[in-house]
């Protein structure tokens, strides 16, 4: 029993890292890595989020609706968003000011509700916390790696420690947009490339496609020829061999049908409003 | 002419020098994995559009005449995402009874434009910068068509790379992003622009 609770909370940091293999979240990763410490900022914050969203819905998995189930995630995670928002402007305003929007952004940030979707609401109370517990470290500390990286290119410091002298000019388009696609890019290469040393699926695509919006995409694309399905498509083994391995870590209490969270929101609001279909 | 000069610079300011993708950083999700194809690109871009406009013309009023009246502007992110999420479904609802062939075309995007930290960043964005009413909108709008501009671009980018001669290690993904670091790199050329 231990060490499969502890399998899921390594699980989250190298196997399944959410930002290099699950590829969630990528906007604050993106947006907030110019200095070291931004990432482990904004790691922080993301983790505190998932642990105590992921321990909430996992209480609540058996009493939450399945049909309303993405808007009572949404709330649950928005609530636990502005508490960290609130702690976080009152006792770390720097850390505050230069994360700025994408600290309340943490709500609509992929890997919480995927986490929610894909594990909280099927498993008990502690694996979910530590499943959440193990993808915020993960979540941290590719953040913070990317962090250190574009820092130490674009002003030649790590955690504000200068350790390329001066006299040499640092490349500061590291700190700019284009840096952080490109540092971004190369590290999934990287991590890319270890995968495929040990025989692990590369990964290709990125929509928001492990997104639990990700079932939108299916959903959506079924009957049209669009881009998103082949993403999807080639996303998907993933995710299920992910969801297998899950189930059989933890036997999960309650079996859900693989709907689509966003078709039956439409149906059930469309029942509401008198049958919007034709 | 004071409020005219103010709505170009916001124009310009969201569709070149503070492009939501590629300076911002908002909404990246749909940026990578929308925009293999021009024209899904291009639909995409034009939802997610709509929505950013519609859901600033909601939450704007919503926070100025009921939330900050009674002090509770720290509801802002709760509020606002569920109003996002709402009007997301209403929206979509509305053009499947009303406007069947735009439902059509768009349709399928809706659902993923709810979770987009692109939408619930720019009204958060038009609270922040403390614009008017009027101007949020706009801003939304070149928010929106800076959005367009960049996923049409990128997905021209991309149907190239399709083609092109890659090194192993650096297929898929990889490439991806460090094309969208060169488009990037061509957007930051637009800084000077805004002053």
């Amino acid at each position: 029993m231990k060490s499969k609770n502890l399998n899921i909370l390594t699980n989250g940091i190298i196997k399944e890292n959410p930002v290099l293999r699950l590829m969630l979240g990528t906007c604050p990763t993106l947006a907030v890595t110019t200095a070291a410490i931004n990432g482990i900022g904004m790691g922080i914050a993301a983790t505190i989020v998932l642990v105590c969203s992921n321990l909430v819905i996992s209480l609540l998995r058996n009493f939450i609706p399945d049909k309303v189930r993405i808007p009572a995630y949404i709330t649950i995670i928005a609530g636990f968003v502005s508490v960290v928002q609130m702690l976080v402007k009152a006792f770390t305003p720097a850390i505050d000011e230069s994360l700025g929007i994408f600290l309340p952004l943490i709500v609509v940030n992929c890997i919480i509700l995927a986490r929610a979707e894909m594990f909280a609401s099927k498993n008990p109370v502690l694996p979910s916390v530590l499943d959440g517990l193990g993808m915020g470290i993960g979540f941290t500390a590719t953040l913070t790696l990317m962090g250190a990286i574009r820092e130490l290119f674009g002003a030649g410091s790590i955690f504000s420690l200068q350790l390329i002298p001066e006299s040499i000019s640092p490349m500061i388009i590291f700190l700019l947009p284009p840096g952080g696609f490109f540092v971004f890019g190369i590290l999934v290469a990287v991590s890319n490339a270890i995968a495929k040393r040990q025989g692990k699926p590369v990964v290709e695509h990125l929509g928001c496609a492990n997104c639990p919006a990700r079932a939108a995409c299916k959903n959506a694309t079924l009957d049209s020829e669009q881009s998103v399905t082949e993403c999807v498509a080639k996303e998907q083994p993933a995710v299920e061999q992910e969801e297998v391995e899950a189930k059989k870590e933890v036997k999960p209490k309650t079996k859900k049908p693989a709907k689509q969270p966003t078709e039956q929101k439409t149906e059930e609001k469309e029942e509401k409003v008198g049958g919007g279909d034709e | 002419m004071n409020s005219v000069t103010a709505i170009v610079s916001i124009l310009l300011a969201g569709i070149l020098t503070n492009n939501m993708v590629l300076s911002k950083f908002l909404g990246i999700c749909p940026f990578l994995g929308v925009s293999k194809k021009v024209n899904t690109a291009f639909s995409m871009s034009v939802a997610v559009t709509l929505v950013m406009v519609i859901a600033t013309a909601v939450t704007w009023p919503i926070y100025t005449f009921l939330l900050v009246p009674n002090n509770l502007e720290y509801l802002q992110t709760i509020v606002f995402i569920l109003v996002i999420a709402a009007i997301v479904q209403l929206i979509e609802i509305f053009l499947k009874k009303f406007i069947k062939p735009i439902y059509n075309a768009l349709g399928v995007y809706l659902p993923l434009i709810t979770t987009n930290c692109a939408v619930l960043g720019i009204t958060m964005l038009n609270i922040t910068d403390g614009l008017n009413f009027g101007l949020s909108l706009v801003n939304a709008l070149s928010a929106g068509l800076g959005f367009m501009l960049a996923m049409i671009l990128f997905a021209g980018v991309r149907s190239k790379l399709e083609t092109a001669d890659i090194p192993e290690f650096l297929k898929g993904l990889p490439i991806t992003l460090i094309a969208a670091a060169i488009v990037a790199l061509s957007f930051l050329g637009f800084a000077g622009i805004g002053g």
